[in-house]
């Protein structure tokens, strides 16, 4: 039977069919697990491959000052990041637009790292391209795949540089910060976060939450288009703070300000502590760390010298002089050594001479005897000498502690500098041996000076105390957002009312005579912080009105080598403040002689007696 | 007046229709390349492919088989010219596998040489009283296919050389061959495949021994084929390392895709997520996100399927696949009817070809074979492929149009 018989070529003819009917059954099943069974898993998969998250940036809370005017806002700004399928591909990008976008090699490498890290978001270029640069960049995005460009807010300060140490301003989180689980709570690479002022202190706050959304991208990381905004999240607003601040004021203190000169002012308002005003020259523009900084920003920031991203008011540390005087008078009333017409053993003689040495009085012609309300309204140096010795030195370190002077005033600012102060003798004893010191410590200490040096904002608080009738203050803020704690000066009623009395004599008679402003009684005393490194630099702390204070202002002007030159400027800005813009100002011109060039910043927390 | 078979003229006719209407689908991305026009070119093969199909169908197959050594001699000698000066193209660059003429890419010889090959095989076996009976006898008919093989494995150009294979075994069973001496045939290829794991291939040759024993064919044939499938088992680490890098990371990336996803597995990963999105009706026609945003690689050619799976989804599965089913049936039933072994096991061949393509292509797609780069009939691009697969249907046609006259069909 040959092998093309009918029979046989039917049966092998039913055969193969039924192979093709069992394999393409097969197939069917195949296709059937995939595109039925597990069409959600591959449905899930493919939206993975086109679609890239895209974060948007939250507006930041804003934040205003007592009257509702912005300090820190938010306007349009746009921000430029790039996306692709390998590093190499965007580094082909990147400098594809290094020229338009003003790239150095080092900023291609940090975004190449960035997206390393995140390769499936679009690694972020700038946060700042102006408008001419998107324009630039959207013309061109068919020829330059993988270009995400999106509006963005950006932080906008209006008030620049005048209230720049107080709002401080943002900048993107480093690596570092995100290890950091403290740092910033909460933050993700690339989000802006406060750093510094009250944008630092007040982040978590200030700070909204991201939005996402969804660009569909090829394979190539192309974008293609935005995915419609149902799977958009919109971002949330960070909430607003609202400060005790006055901008008129500050910007009144900022005009005032002898121009290039050094120092701090710190404006409160003693009863609740609430900060008016705080100044720091030289100040910066903080518009300028928005987005990123160019480098000749930076270099002339540098360049200009005196540190200005050091704030002065609360960084800095200077030995309190004279205003500290008050100090010792208040432990010396509330201890019953003295009362206010108690004259000491020895005149002021323009000095005294106390174990082998001579302590000199700043005023060469003595002041013969005085009561300590004059000893205060003179400054008299050797009155406190006196008065210091008689107190002892343990107890004065004591009850210094319990005034709060080996603790920072609390202000809501980061970096508050703790001032130096000796707890007890025992640090005279680490600092030069156990005899390596006198009883002579005592001496420069009751006058303000020697191993004491304060913060403007924490003499505020010191002074805050003296102008609050019950002799008590509470920590200085910003945000006003509930009781702080209290400190206390221990002092009877006729004891305070004796020493307000004394410090409006300074202003009316004494050494700030020149500073008076009719229609308002201000007390105040001013006050010479010895410097080692050059002119000694001028205090005055004052309050008013004298009967029921509603500011307290204290200014350091360094290198301005008497207080007496700075209690004007203190009290236009007390003037100011409570008389308003009619007020007729006290007379405030700084020494002829040229601003001094001396670059040193911080005097030693100790200065050796050196007084002329 | 006798007219053409309406069923394979029906089902073919609208594979070309749905193929072109892939075809054109494939081209619409978001970005726009040059895929985007490529219907049309292959709208203009197709035209030529029903020009060159008429002047087929005009061919007595008398004529044909009287010509077929001169034609297979020929497709042989322009497989070796290809090898010495061919050039590569499109997705398989690397290849040597077109005739160019002053530049100009003018075909695949390797497709002309299937035609030729199943004429070949078609002619010696039906000249034949009885089938082979021992592997001595398959050995010429083995030989025919083996040729073409070797020559366009050189190119080298898997997908394609598999075809010729598979052609041969389709034929030898058409033409009676005992299925023991198939699977003896077969046994090297068995042994090649299985040789990756020592475990499975001394489960083969232990099986195969036992075989030989069962069926007793010449000694001399047992210890041959014995000997072959041991030489094949231990010589296949080194035909690993002939085979070319891709060809590796093809074989491997269908053993696991997810290895190596962004290299070897990429292909076949991106492909199942389309097929697997379109779920039961498809993501809608041209607008597969797989294709259009570039993931999907080769979606004019390889993986045109895969835009089929990922637009119209199970439901459009199952109706290409009926189709495709439909014609293999209708050519086998054209293979049945014929009223002489020529014919009938030309026409078995040309099944056998039309099947292998569109398994090993489909089931590439969605990771059930090997990725080997073989185009689907009527659907992926090239004119080469198209002009063949017309061919080969206007000779079905005519065939069964001849068949008819002498009264065999529809018995």
């Amino acid at each position: 039977m040959t092998w093309f018989h009918r029979h046989e070529v039917g049966r092998r003819a039913d055969v193969a069919r039924i192979v093709v009917a069992v394999v393409f059954g097969i197939f069917v099943l195949a296709f059937f697990r995939v595109q039925v069974l597990s069409s959600s898993r591959y449905r899930l998969e493919s939206e993975e491959n086109r679609l890239r998250p895209v974060r948007l940036a939250a507006p930041r809370g804003l934040i205003t000052d007592r009257n509702g005017v912005v300090l820190a806002d938010n306007i349009p700004g746009y921000s430029i990041a790039v996306t692709g399928p390998s590093a190499e591909a965007v580094r082909a990008t990147l400098e594809d637009i290094a020229v338009i976008a003003n790239l150095d090699s080092a900023r291609i490498e940090a975004v190449l790292n960035r997206y390393r890290r995140r390769h499936h978001e679009p690694a972020i270029v700038r946060r700042d391209a102006s408008f001419e640069l998107v324009s630039a960049l959207e013309e061109s995005r068919i020829i330059r795949p993988g270009i995400v460009i999106q509006s963005e807010p950006r932080r906008w300060y209006p008030f620049g540089e005048i209230a720049a140490h107080v709002v401080g301003y943002v900048g993107e989180i480093s690596e570092e910060e995100i290890a950091d689980p403290e740092a910033y709570p909460g933050a993700r690479s690339g989000e802006v976060v406060g750093r510094d002022g009250l944008e630092r202190q007040y982040d978590h706050v200030l700070r909204g939450t991201e939005g996402l959304r969804y660009i569909e991208v090829d394979a190539l990381g192309r974008t293609v288009r935005e995915v419609a905004d149902g799977s958009t999240l919109l971002p949330g607003q960070g909430d607003t703070i609202s400060t005790a601040l006055d901008i008129y004021l500050q910007q009144f203190v900022a005009e005032q300000f002898p121009p290039g000169w050094r120092g701090a002012v710190v404006a409160a308002d003693p009863r609740t502590g609430g900060v008016l005003a705080l100044y720091s020259a030289p100040t910066f523009d903080p518009n300028l760390f928005v987005g990123r900084m160019e480098l000749e920003d930076w270099n002339a920031l540098l360049d200009a010298g005196g540190e200005p991203l050091f704030n002065r008011a609360i960084e800095g540390l200077y030995p309190p002089a004279s205003p500290w005087k008050l100090a010792v008078a208040a432990m010396a009333l509330k201890l019953g050594k003295v009362d206010f017409d108690t004259q000491m053993d020895m005149p002021c003689t323009g000095g005294m001479l106390y174990g082998n040495r001579y302590f000199r009085c700043w005023y060469e012609a003595g002041h013969g005897n005085v009561t300590l309300r004059e000893a205060i309204e003179h400054s008299c140096d050797v009155y406190f000498y006196q008065l210091g010795l008689l107190i002892g030195l343990d107890v004065l370190l004591e009850n210094g502690v319990e005034m709060g002077f080996l603790e920072p005033s609390g202000i809501d600012l980061p970096d508050e500098r703790s001032p130096h102060f000796p707890a007890s003798t025992e640090y005279y004893d680490r600092r030069y041996g156990p005899r390596g010191w006198t009883s002579g410590v005592t001496l420069n200490l009751s006058i303000g000076q020697g191993e004491n040096s304060q913060s403007v904002s924490n003499m505020v608080r010191f002074y805050s105390m003296l102008a609050n009738e019950d002799g008590s203050a509470p920590e200085l803020r910003f945000v006003l957002d509930g009781p702080t704690r209290r400190r206390y000066l221990g002092l009877e009623r006729e004891a305070l009312d004796g020493l307000r009395e004394s410090l409006v004599q300074v202003v009316e008679t004494g050494t700030a005579a020149a500073s008076q402003v009719a229609e308002l009684q201000i007390a105040g005393k001013t006050g010479t912080a010895q410097n080692a490194q050059g002119l000694d630099h001028g205090w005055f702390v004052g309050f008013a009105p004298a009967a029921d204070p509603e500011i307290v202002v204290a200014a350091i002007l360094e290198h301005a080598e008497h207080g007496s030159t700075v209690a004007p400027f203190v009290n236009r800005i007390i003037a100011r403040y409570l008389l308003g813009e009619d007020a007729r100002l006290p007379r405030f011109v700084m020494p002829a002689d040229s601003v001094p060039q001396s670059r040193t910043l911080m005097p030693e927390p100790a200065v050796p007696p050196r007084r002329p | 007046m006798r007219r053409l078979d309406k069923t394979l003229l029906v089902v073919t006719l609208l594979l070309i229709a749905v193929g072109l209407t892939a075809l054109y689908s494939a081209g619409q991305t978001d970005v726009a390349t040059a895929v985007a026009d490529v219907w049309k070119r292959q709208a203009v093969w197709m035209g030529l492919g029903v020009l060159a199909g008429a002047l087929v169908f005009r061919i007595s197959p008398r004529l044909l088989e009287w010509g077929t050594p001169f034609f297979y001699g020929g497709a042989i000698v322009l497989l070796v010219i290809t090898l010495v000066v061919g050039v590569g193209a499109g997705t398989a660059a690397g290849s040597k596998s077109w005739i160019s003429i002053a530049g100009v890419r003018v075909g695949q010889p390797a497709e002309l040489a299937k035609i030729a090959t199943i004429l070949m095989l078609a002619k010696m076996l039906g000249e034949r009283r009885h089938p082979p009976a021992t592997i001595i006898e398959a050995i010429p008919l083995c030989l025919v296919a083996a040729v073409p093989f070797v020559l366009v494995g050189f190119q080298p150009d898997l997908g394609s050389a598999i075809v010729f294979i598979s052609t041969l075994f389709a034929v030898l069973y058409w033409g009676g061959v005992k299925p023991s001496l198939l699977l003896l045939l077969a046994s090297p290829i068995f042994s090649l495949v299985l040789a990756f794991s020592t475990l499975s291939w001394g489960i083969w040759i232990v099986f195969l021994t036992v075989f030989l024993i069962w069926v007793r064919p010449y000694v001399l044939e047992g210890v041959g084929v014995w000997l072959v499938n041991a030489v094949m088992g231990i010589g296949a680490l080194g035909l690993w390392q002939q085979l070319q890098p891709y060809q590796q990371n093809r074989l491997l990336s269908f053993l696991n895709p997810e290895t190596d996803p962004r290299a070897t597995g990429w292909h076949i990963i991106q492909s199942k997520i389309a097929i697997g999105s379109g779920g039961i009706i498809g993501e809608g026609f041209t607008a597969g996100t797989q294709k259009r945003l570039a993931f999907l690689p080769a979606q004019h050619t390889d993986f045109v399927y895969s835009v089929v799976g990922e637009e119209a989804g199970f439901v459009g599965v199952v109706l290409t696949l009926g189709l495709f089913a439909a014609l293999i049936l209708a050519i086998i039933r054209i293979a049945r009817n014929t009223s002489d072994p020529f014919s009938s096991l030309l026409v078995f061949g040309i099944a056998g070809l039309m099947a292998t393509h569109v398994l090993v292509n489909v089931g590439m797609t969605i990771g059930i074979m090997p990725i080997t780069g073989i185009p689907l009939p009527f659907f992926s691009y090239g004119g080469s492929f198209v002009l063949t697969c017309m061919m080969l249907i206007a000779l079905a046609l005519r065939i069964e149009w001849e068949s008819r006259g002498t009264g065999y069909a529809g018995m």
